[in-house]
């Protein structure tokens, strides 16, 4: 849905064909994890321990894990988990940060302040160990993981977004909107929502990518998603006695999945945010984003 | 100048002490009985229960408990651990020391490195520069726990050249059971400094001060070291210690994906276990880290370069 929100709002901008490449690998997966279980007739969960780590043949094209189930099965229904997660973490933090934002730039004075000060603290945790705090508190879970990655992200997205609803603040339009009597609420659910959109959208982008890496760690370390249901991060974790038997398939067709995603969410996000003028973007100081990420 | 170090010290000072609260808070927001909590769910002989509500101070009010948990704290008690019924503080130190040596070494490696590709790029344009940023882009999105997999199936499992897990004893036993994680935790961050290290590079042997240089006959190499790199130095470091700060907390999965008796790992199986001492003691520890390496990180950058608004972020 957001793929394909961002496949139409980029053909007005003109994505570039590496943008473009990254959109339709979005959409594929997003098709393909919607279509999953329709695509093959393994049961994803079914396991035979005389398949373990067997090699592909007729009807499992990936072959097996080490407790003989079906690979690409549990990749696709892992799709889901996988996408839905990143899905909930970006909806909580870009509406939250949105609504904070826009609050502390169009009242100013001591509520910014407040807001700016709160902030300040909320860079103090890293994503990963908010979450690992708040499972060790209400016990590992997807939902419990989402919310502490929802917060971790809201200083970035609520700084970067303050800073453009003041600029839009000072804008004649909404000073003429002032003035014809318009109230603050509409003005800004009507117009300064609106003009910020496509900075909004971009960052949803960019941050979908970072709350994918940051989900599939939390469930690495069975904080997050449990096994056995499938889910790329699981299925890293869950590959990794095969590897040292010399068995990659599962850690490395999970992980794979991770960074295709990762990247295409990456080069789109970057290239929606230089269609909105937006230079240098805030991201959790991230390896992958160079020289851009906010001094965390 | 002064005034931004105080600024500082003073914001640093704050945000340790919510943040400590923040971590501390976390055990009384536990559903449920906090007793239960710190038993980790097993029922307790009445003694025991004595014995817990007097060291966690659970009959007084919450705000008294937090500070006598500072204070403690602080004087470096971080009470006991429920599993282990070893003291938090002698476990923590325990472990620190493979973190640092594991993050110290990625960040050695992120550095020499980042900086030696991302000058090769720069200096040679055409296939090296190429093949940089193309393998570049592609390293700068694998997480660690993607490249410790591939690391351990290629260096460990099918070359055979180094350990894949545990942390070995000597000297030189430590080192090459730490190199294949330090190389798992920096990669990304790697690629980022080349990168970083080739656009800054090229943009400053473009600037006109070097091109004057390079016209009045000084030594090329001199003029890349003296005008093009000076330049350069701060936004890589900038970067680089950004990296190492994001470490921190990624240094855990590394550390779990080989098996290392570091903090993160500990951490880790800590939250599993409900260990609630060492949950709190090992985060303050992280989040402390966290906050003062991105705190010098930002004086470090105002302090190499003057054109930093010293009032620019609050």
């Amino acid at each position: 849905m957001t793929a394909l929100a961002l496949l139409g709002r980029g053909r007005r901008g003109g994505l570039g064909a590496l943008g473009t490449t990254a959109a339709v690998v979005i959409v594929a997966a997003v098709v393909l994890a919607v279509l999953g279980p329709a695509l093959t007739s393994a049961d994803p969960d079914a396991s035979d321990f005389a398949n373990a780590y067997a090699p592909p043949g007729p009807g499992h094209r990936l072959g097996f894990d080490g407790q003989g189930r079906d690979l690409l099965a549990r990749l696709l229904t892992g799709a889901r988990t996988s996408l839905l997660g990143p899905l909930w973490v970006v909806a909580l933090s870009m509406t939250a940060g949105t609504l904070i934002a826009i609050a502390a730039a169009w009242f100013g004075g001591w509520l910014d302040s407040v807001v700016s000060a709160a902030l300040d603290v909320m860079f103090a945790f890293p994503g990963v160990l908010l979450a690992m705090l708040v499972a060790a508190v209400f016990g590992p879970g997807l939902s419990a993981a989402v919310l502490a990655l929802s917060v971790a992200y809201l200083p970035y997205i609520a700084r970067l977004l303050r800073g453009a609803a003041l600029a839009e603040r000072r804008k004649p339009y909404v000073q003429a909107l002032e003035v014809q009597g318009a109230g603050s609420v509409a003005i800004c659910l009507r117009h300064l929502v609106p003009n910020l959109m496509p900075l909004i959208a971009a960052q949803a982008t960019l941050f979908f990518g970072y709350a994918m890496v940051d989900l599939a760690i939390v469930s690495y370390f069975g904080l997050g998603v449990r096994p056995p249901t499938a889910d790329w991060g699981v299925m890293v974790a869950g590959g990794q006695p095969g590897v040292l038997q010399g068995y990659l398939a599962e850690s490395l067709l999970a992980g794979g999945c991770i960074v295709v995603l990762v990247v295409a969410f990456n080069v789109l996000g970057e290239r929606l945010s230089d269609d909105c003028g937006q230079g240098g973007t805030f991201g959790p100081s991230r390896w992958w984003r160079p020289g851009r990420g906010g001094t965390a | 100048m002064a005034a931004y170090l105080m600024r500082r010290a003073l914001m640093l000072a704050v945000t340790l002490l919510v943040s400590s609260f923040v971590v501390f808070a976390g055990l009384s927001l536990a559903p449920g009985n906090p007793l239960a909590t710190l038993s980790g769910g097993r029922s307790l002989p009445p003694e025991s229960v004595a014995v817990l509500v007097q060291r966690y101070h659970l009959n007084e009010p919450f705000l008294v408990r937090y500070v006598t948990w500072l204070g403690n704290a602080v004087r470096g008690d971080l009470g006991v651990s429920i599993i282990l019924r070893q003291d938090v503080s002698d476990l923590i130190s325990a472990r620190s020391g493979t973190t640092i040596a594991l993050i110290l070494y990625a960040a050695l490696i992120v550095l020499v490195g980042g900086v030696a590709l991302g000058l090769l790029a720069a200096l040679r344009p055409g296939v090296v520069d190429a093949i940089v940023v193309m393998s570049t882009a592609l390293v700068v999105a694998v997480p660690p726990f993607v490249a410790a997999i591939v690391l351990i199936g290629v260096f460990a499992v099918r070359l055979r050249w180094l350990p894949a897990l545990g942390n070995g004893a000597g000297l030189w036993e430590q080192i090459r059971h730490l190199t294949l994680p330090a190389l798992a935790l920096a990669a990304a961050a790697t690629a980022a400094v080349a990168r970083v290290t080739r656009t800054t590079v090229r943009e400053e042997l473009g600037r006109e001060h070097v091109q004057t240089a390079i016209s009045r006959g000084l030594p090329y190499a001199a003029v890349v070291r003296r005008h093009a790199l000076r330049n350069a130095a701060v936004p890589i470091s900038t970067l680089a210690g950004m990296t190492v700060a994001s470490m921190i907390a990624l240094a855990a999965v590394v550390e779990r994906a080989f098996s290392l008796n570091g903090l993160g790992a500990y951490l880790v199986s800590a939250a599993l276990s409900k260990d609630f001492a060492v949950v709190q003691g090992i985060s303050l520890v992280l989040v402390t880290a966290f906050v003062l390496v991105n705190t010098l990180v930002d004086v470090g950058a105002a302090l190499l370069d003057p054109r930093i608004k010293l009032g620019g972020r609050a």
